[in-house]
């Protein structure tokens, strides 16, 4: 076989594989978008009984479920935010001054990253009933910021190990104080990485189940919802929910890709 | 000078550093190291009748947890572990090789393409594939509807089905950190490899998995321990057939009601964690890489 | 009238490490002083320490009068060019070049007319809009002096700004800031290891080594009386030759080197002092036969033309090179053949060698 042929046949053969592994990918997706439009009307949901579109409008009606899903914003908003300021000002201060204990607290940084989320879960469960904490909105939020916050670090941290560090110094011999430099050179320049540090933090509050699972209370967040239907059969709303979601998040990635292309270049 | 010197310091290094690393502190030491430390202390204490925790030290939860029946679901647990992380390798890196290289311009919308189906509800899209392979499942409906099969086959809740589930969830944690690590290959060395003799096979044996290797590291470790605790897969599709010590902590704290007993569980997860994490670092694996 | 800047007893210590050693160096009002020696001299932090950016350990720097040791970079009237540029990559040219007047307040109009005067003093008109990223190299240094110079320091720190352009480039900015700095009148402090920039820019070079200040002097006169051993090997070319005083003869001094005898000139030397003779280059000679005073043999090696100059390379019967220059043209004898190597006296250095220095130190203790 010449060199050509037994190229093409290779690239063939890659895009098959790469094929086969997308459609595991998306094929539970598809069974959910498919499942929404599903006439279907009676538990536990499984049988087609032809297309529809109703329960994108009868989805609004489900009051219950709504409020499952603002809670799960709300919360990812909140912890986002204050997991990416604690964060972002924490990875500055771990790279940038030498104090005792840093290696401690490097050390601990760890923890919520490589033990399984179910450990984190339950610790803080027991913590909060010690302290009599009530389980609800305050406790899911102080979760997700504990398992964010090492996210938005080390995402920062990545990118100041690549930073000039004279650019500070230059902006307080220009007559900028420490805090003017912080908020006009520190931060713009480590934008990119905070960004993606935010956008993790919020990426791993949303779909949040295991540690939400056990610091709830009551308070039912979108994901815990879900499993509370998987127990009855989820209903075609459900399916149509996480379909205007999963359209929204793809709607919202072409946006800021091609709005990056148009923006002038901010570069280091 | 020694009392302008230790102003400068304070204003210069010290109020900084208090200023900027308090807040992760307060955050590392309360809600995660008092917590477990209290973890740690739980699983040395008893429960009364009315389930509440006593604060009597006690062996008792660890000597129940070594029992024959606890330690099938470890090795069963370990064993879930390992195929998942096997599997994520076998299918995960022959993939990323693929996109990380390719010279397509299309490659970002690869690489997006891998994370979109991660942005919905993961316990959805777990309910999904009981959808597609329960007996009345679609995967069946079509089998039989295209006469490949006469009766339908019996997928769910068994291991396979709960490994399935597990790769499923966990196989971007290995895609992600192998992308990172194959795209700083250099090409030149496999140029290099190839102008010396080495055949496809050789060159990726001797160059290529070397140096991709930290991503292998990295991404088995963010597969092997998550998997140990992902109660929920081996709940909707394994059906009790295929628990993992995740399930058993879980049951503690839910139905069961034994804290001090999921504590100890909880302890025995950590050990495990811990023996593996050291193993990676031993295999050279570089901390800094988990989590980005 | 006071000096601009007093750097006085001045101390580094990190660690283990002495890295600036009392040093007293006094700066004049608009002078271009430059700070030269190898890297781990001390030059840069002595730098760093007049910006703010190190604290001295002891000593004390003074500016326009005031002991400015305490106070922090911002709070500074001195402005630093720093050696990576250190522009700011979110900033435009026209923001970098007015970041220091917008942290001072100055109204927008006035903000205006400064930057667009100062890209036209540097010649980067047409640039205000470009992110440093678009810049090349040169352009990116012209930046960097602009942003400095528009907040009118009374010192402008210079950290080794040329070292990353290439050779052509670099003569021609070494005349650019010279020009610039006439022109302003403003003090520059300029650290560099490039001898030759030193030589070609400064009014006066500090040269320093291993933390201290070995020689404070202008141009000429670090190049034709070197006062250290080091000086004289640090800036361009030399002969040196080591050995004992033999006679003093009014100004006529003998030395007797491991290759026969020498002559110099110099005042305050005893018989039997031990110390180093420096001779240039392009000042030796030598003759076919031996010289008065001089008895020093010498076989020609080789020569190597390098356009205007013929550098001689000698061997002496110790096995050391002797380097000789001359002029392109001369007529020169054949490689292998014997020379006697001579100079006139005035042109050779006498340097005190540093443990005489401690000798007489000790001496003159005992006799007071």
């Amino acid at each position: 076989m010449s060199r050509n042929s037994k190229r093409k046949a290779k690239k063939a053969r890659n895009g098959i594989f790469c094929g086969l592994v997308y459609l595991f990918l998306f094929l539970p997706i598809s069974v959910i978008v498919v499942n929404s439009t599903n006439a279907t009307t009676s538990k536990p949901y499984l049988s087609w009984k032809g297309f529809t579109l109703d329960w994108y409008v009868k989805l609004f009606d489900n009051t219950q479920l709504l409020q499952s899903f603002g809670n799960t914003m709300i919360i990812a908003v909140v912890s986002t935010l204050l997991a990416t300021i604690i964060g972002t000002i924490g990875a500055v201060g771990i790279y940038r001054y030498h104090f005792r204990g840093k290696g401690i607290i490097n050390g601990l940084l760890y923890i919520p990253v490589v033990i399984p989320e179910i450990v984190l879960g339950i610790s803080l469960l027991t913590i909060f009933s010690k302290v009599n904490i009530p389980r609800g909105m305050l406790t899911l939020i102080l979760a997700h910021v504990t398992f964010s916050v090492p996210f938005v670090i080390f995402n920062v941290r990545a990118r100041l190990s690549g930073y000039d560090k004279s650019i500070e110094e230059a902006s307080m011999d220009l007559g900028a104080n420490r805090l003017t430099t912080f908020m006009r050179i520190t931060l713009p320049v480590l934008a990119p990485g905070i960004a993606g540090g935010a956008l993790l933090a919020f990426t791993l509050s949303i779909d949040d189940v295991i540690i939400s699972y056990f610091v709830n209370g009551q308070t039912k967040t979108y994901p815990l919802k879900v499993m509370e239907s998987i127990k009855s059969g989820v209903a075609p709303d459900v399916n149509a929910l996480s379909t205007l979601i999963l359209i929204a998040t793809i709607l919202l990635v072409v946006l800021t890709q091609s709005g990056i292309f148009s923006k002038n270049k901010e570069h280091s | 000078m020694e009392k302008a010197h230790a102003k400068h310091q304070w204003r210069s290094n010290t109020l900084p550093a208090l200023l900027t690393v308090g807040p992760v502190t307060l955050v590392l030491v309360l809600l995660v190291a008092i917590p477990l430390i209290y973890v740690v202390v739980m699983s040395f204490c008893s429960i009364d009748q009315y389930y509440n925790v006593q604060l009597q030290f006690t062996l008792d939860n660890y000597k129940r947890l070594v029992s024959a029946n606890y330690m099938k679901i470890y090795a069963q647990s370990i064993l879930i572990a390992f195929v998942t992380t096997l599997l994520c390798i076998l299918i995960g890196y022959p993939f990323s090789y693929i996109i990380a290289r390719t010279q397509s311009r299309r490659k970002k919308l690869l690489y997006m393409l891998v994370i979109i189906p991660f942005w919905t509800n993961s316990l959805i899209r777990i309910y999904g594939w009981r959808t597609f392979l329960g007996t009345n499942g679609w995967l069946n409906t079509v089998l039989q509807f295209l006469h490949l099969t006469k009766e339908p086959l019996d997928l769910l809740y068994k291991q396979g089905t709960t490994i399935l589930g597990m790769v499923y969830c966990l196989i971007p944690f290995m895609i992600l950190p192998l992308y990172t690590a194959i795209e700083k290959l250099d090409g030149s060395l496999l140029e290099a490899s190839a102008d010396l003799g080495a055949k496809p096979v050789v060159t990726f044996i001797k160059v290529i998995l070397p140096l991709t290797s930290s991503g292998i590291f990295s991404g088995s470790i963010m597969v092997f321990i998550p998997c140990l605790g992902y109660f929920f897969v081996s709940d909707i599709l394994g059906g009790g057939n295929s628990d993992v010590i995740g399930n058993l902590i879980e049951r503690q704290f839910q139905s069961g009601n034994n804290w001090p007993l999921g504590a100890a569980l909880s302890i025995i997860l950590i050990v495990i964690t811990l023996v593996l994490v050291k193993l990676y670092q031993r295999m050279g694996g570089d901390m800094d890489s988990l989590g980005v | 009238m006071g000096y601009i800047v007093e750097i006085n007893g001045v101390n580094k210590i990190y660690g283990k490490n002495h890295v600036v050693k009392d040093l007293d160096l006094k700066v004049e009002e608009g002078e271009f002083l430059t700070l030269l020696g190898s890297s781990g001299c001390g030059k840069t932090t002595t730098l760093r320490m007049v910006a703010g950016f190190e604290e001295p350990t002891s000593g004390s720097i003074l500016v326009e009068g005031e002991p400015i040791e305490e106070k922090e970079p911002f709070e500074r009237n001195v402005n630093t060019v720093f050696q990576s540029y250190a522009l700011f990559p979110h900033m435009t040219i026209f923001d970098n070049i007015a970041y220091g007047l917008r942290i001072k307040k100055v109204p927008k109009a006035e903000i205006k007319s400064r930057v667009t005067e100062m890209m036209e003093l540097v010649q980067l008109e047409g640039f205000e809009k470009r992110y440093p990223s678009q810049l090349s190299g040169g352009q990116k240094q012209r930046v960097a002096i602009a942003r400095a110079l528009i907040n009118r320091p009374k010192v402008l720190l210079l950290d080794e700004p040329l070292g990353a352009l290439d050779l052509k480039l670099r003569k021609q900015m070494q005349l650019e800031l010279k020009r610039l700095q006439k022109k302003l009148n403003i003090t520059f402090i300029y650290v560099t290891h490039d001898q030759e920039e030193a030589l070609t820019m400064s009014d006066r070079i500090a040269i320093m080594h291993d933390g201290i200040l070995d020689q404070l002097g202008t141009p000429t006169e670090i190049y034709e009386q070197p006062r250290t051993k080091f000086v004289a090997t640090f800036i361009g070319e030399t002969n040196i030759f080591d050995g004992a005083v033999v006679k003093v003869d009014g100004g006529l001094i003998t030395v007797n080197v491991e290759n026969g005898s020498i002559v110099g000139t110099g005042q305050d030397f005893r018989e039997s002092e031990y110390i180093s003779v420096s001779v240039r280059p392009e000042k030796m000679k030598f003759s076919d036969t031996p010289v008065e005073n001089f008895s020093i043999q010498a076989v020609v090696k080789d020569y190597i033309y390098v356009g205007s100059v013929i550098k001689c390379i000698v061997l002496l019967p110790n096995g050391n090179e002797l380097k000789i220059e001359r002029l392109a043209g001369e007529t020169l004898p054949k490689p292998g053949s014997v020379i006697y190597p001579y100079w006139n006296p005035e042109d050779a250095v006498l340097i005190h060698t540093q443990s005489d220095k401690i000798f007489e130190a000790i001496e003159n203790i005992t006799f007071s």
